[in-house]
């Protein structure tokens, strides 16, 4: 921490040195990409003056210059691709026998990753089964953050009566076992895709809440937010512009998490035999039906090519989420 | 702090009792009694009619609510309707303690490994022993643990002969202190890799915040900035991972349990609901949601005492 004079900021107006000293929290949000120095009519240095970069401009730059948030963004983009284009580059269907007689067959130069149980193309159910597993665990978490963040915030601002309410309901939800309460939503609308993703959205929105929850209940005693309050914003500006940007460090620590337990959770449901439906692919379910007692010492191949799938995609979120991390705390060294 | 804790404790009984409700409106909606086993066939609807009357199952809803909880009240969950004619209450008392120590063991193993493999990992940040402990971590999480608990078991085979144990997976039971090694790791991989990530994520925060810096600019010993400045705040947000990790595990994994062939708790959580077995569903329910009320309480307790920046 030698290097630790003040700099300045990119983004943030120029003749502002004293305000960036004296307070270094309030520095890490009050970068709004609208704050940027206003132009000066007539002044020629303003022509010249540095490109102002937003927030999000800058967080990208920095991104980019991590090697490993670099691959797993790679990886993730590459998952979505291969999940849209699975019917284009997988040679068979997904649940296309390939020859019934060559069931649980070793990868070979034919079939990269060997045959299944029921003569299937390993390699082409695993592209199909990207699909199943990103479209789960992206959507649910998009249904996690959409229910849980509100909740979350509105308890950890308010507090009083209103925390009270909302958490209590919070842990009633809580409370009861996820995998549980997944097979009884599961039961309740039946098995499928959009069901799924439903349910374990339905279900994993209350370890969401919780978090913003906790986070706003520290911040909300921070400086700054004194400061704001006492200049006049308004509960919704405070827990937009200045809570929820500094939260957004475990939301995205959980998100990053998040995804891979909702693809596990799909796989457990495949596994127990009330996820995804049979002829479709999912890794949950191709775990499952590698993990049989009498494959996995025989035919361990069967379990490699989706658990290695499966960790892919989780070391992908995972290195993109702690860059993403790193890149938006404005804290951070160059 | 003391009225909050009271407070709070006067909070359980809705609590809980809006768990049950729920579960029980929830179970009520899914199609079918669960009175009839599966399989069963060839059961005359006047017989269906009799089973359900002697359960009270044609009684209105909230008289039913009332009456479970009435009994429940004195400790009777009823007879498992899986399980007939064992209670309920019978059950739980030969499976819990099994899953509670197991749950005990992994909650252990995973926060100590756990926040070992954090800090190292964020004190030296971006160094090798971080990406080392990163991946890991990473690993342990990304094998869901019945695939782990098949692995370790191959890998225990093959490193540990001579155990008597073959590869036909019936390596279950828990007869010496060794059994309990292999379903402790399984169990409390997931987690772990959980702690770690959070400790690393929220030591690295601490130790780029000013009173870091300050601690650092009076000169002290960086172990000292470390335990006594970083670790000290950098440590909160993981105590409120702790609490739900004990309460999930502690009550037993069906998994876990089903891969070691343990006689525990946790297979109940998915096959009563296939079986939809009601009386098991509501006391696991019940049990998970004490357990979690209770360990939630601690957190929070333990948050106002060691942070003072909360207040209640």
């Amino acid at each position: 921490m030698a290097q630790s004079q003040p700099r300045t900021r990119v983004g943030q107006p120029q003749p502002q040195p004293l305000a960036d000293r004296l307070d270094g929290a309030t520095a890490r949000e009050a970068v709004p990409p609208a704050v940027a120095a206003p132009p000066t009519l007539g002044s020629a240095a303003d022509l010249v003056a540095p490109r102002q970069r937003s927030l999000w401009g800058d967080a990208w730059r920095r991104l980019t210059r991590n090697k490993l948030a670099v691959i797993g963004l790679v990886v993730v983009v590459s998952f979505i691709a291969i999940a849209v284009l699975a019917p284009v580059l997988a040679p068979y269907g997904q649940s296309e026998v390939v020859d019934f007689r060559l069931t649980r067959t070793e990868p070979s130069w034919t079939w990269p990753l060997g045959l299944d149980q029921n003569g299937r193309d390993i390699f082409s159910r695993l592209l199909y089964g990207a699909r199943v597993s990103l479209v789960v665990g992206v959507l649910s978490q998009g249904l996690v953050l959409l229910i849980g963040i509100p909740v979350g915030a509105l308890a950890g601002y308010y507090g009083g009566r209103v925390d009270n309410i909302l958490m209590r309901s919070v842990d009633v939800v809580y409370a009861i076992p996820q995998l549980l309460l997944v097979l009884i939503f599961v039961n309740l609308f039946g098995p499928g895709l959009v069901n799924i993703f439903i349910a374990i959205g339905l279900v994993g929105w209350v370890t969401e809440a919780r978090l913003v929850r906790g986070q706003f209940l520290a911040l909300r005693e921070q400086e700054y937010v004194n400061a704001a309050r006492v200049s006049g914003s308004t509960g919704w500006q405070i827990m937009l512009r200045h809570l929820l940007p500094n939260s957004l460090t475990p939301i995205i620590v959980a998100l990053t998490f998040g995804i891979p337990t909702a693809i596990f959770t799909e796989a457990a449901l495949s596994f127990v035999g009330v996820g995804i439906l049979p002829p479709q692919a999912s890794w949950g379910q191709m775990v499952g039906d590698a993990s049989q007692p009498g494959y996995i010492q025989t035919d361990p191949y069967m379990l490699a090519a989706p658990v290695a799938a499966i960790g892919l995609t989780m070391l992908g979120f995972t290195f993109l989420g702690d860059g993403l991390r790193d890149a938006l705390d404005v804290r951070g060294n160059d | 702090m003391l009225r909050y804790i009271a407070n709070r404790v006067a909070w359980f009984v809705p609590t809980i009792l809006a768990i049950v409700a729920l579960t029980f409106i929830l179970l009520k909606l899914t199609p079918g009694t669960g009175i009839i086993p599966a399989g069963a066939q060839q059961i005359s609807p006047d017989m269906i009619r009799r089973l359900e009357a002697q359960y009270g199952l044609d009684k209105p809803l909230p008289e039913q609510f009332g009456i479970y909880v009435a009994n429940a009240v004195r400790g009777d969950f009823g007879e498992s309707f899986a399980f007939r004619p064992q209670t309920v209450s019978s059950i739980i008392a030969r499976t819990f303690p099994i899953s509670l120590r197991l749950g005990a063991y992994a909650t252990v193993f995973a926060v100590v490994v756990g926040v070992t493999l954090g800090v190292l990992a964020a004190v030296n940040q971006n160094g090798p022993l971080d990406y080392v402990s990163v991946t890991a971590a990473i690993l342990f999480y990304s094998l869901p643990n019945f695939v782990m608990g098949f692995l370790l078991i191959l890998l225990f085979v093959v490193l540990l002969p001579g155990r008597g144990v073959d590869l036909g997976f019936n390596i279950g039971g828990l007869e010496s202190w060794q059994d309990w090694v292999l379903p402790t790791v399984a169990l409390g991989a997931a987690p772990l890799a959980t702690i770690a990530r959070y400790t690393r994520s929220s030591v690295v925060e601490a130790i780029r915040s000013d009173y870091v810096r300050t601690a650092r600019a009076k000169g002290l010993m960086e172990r000292r900035v470390i335990v006594r400045h970083v670790l000290k705040n950098a440590l909160i947000p993981v105590i409120t991972l702790v609490g739900p990790i004990f309460a999930a595990v502690g009550t037993g994994s069906f998994f876990v349990e089903k891969v070691f062939n343990i006689p525990g708790m946790g297979p109940f959580f998915v096959d009563s609901m296939t079986a939809k077995d009601q009386p098991m569903i509501l006391a696991v329910v019940l049990i998970y949601g004490i357990f979690l009320a209770v360990m939630n309480l601690l957190v929070d307790v333990l948050y106002g005492l060691i942070d003072p920046r909360i207040r209640y």
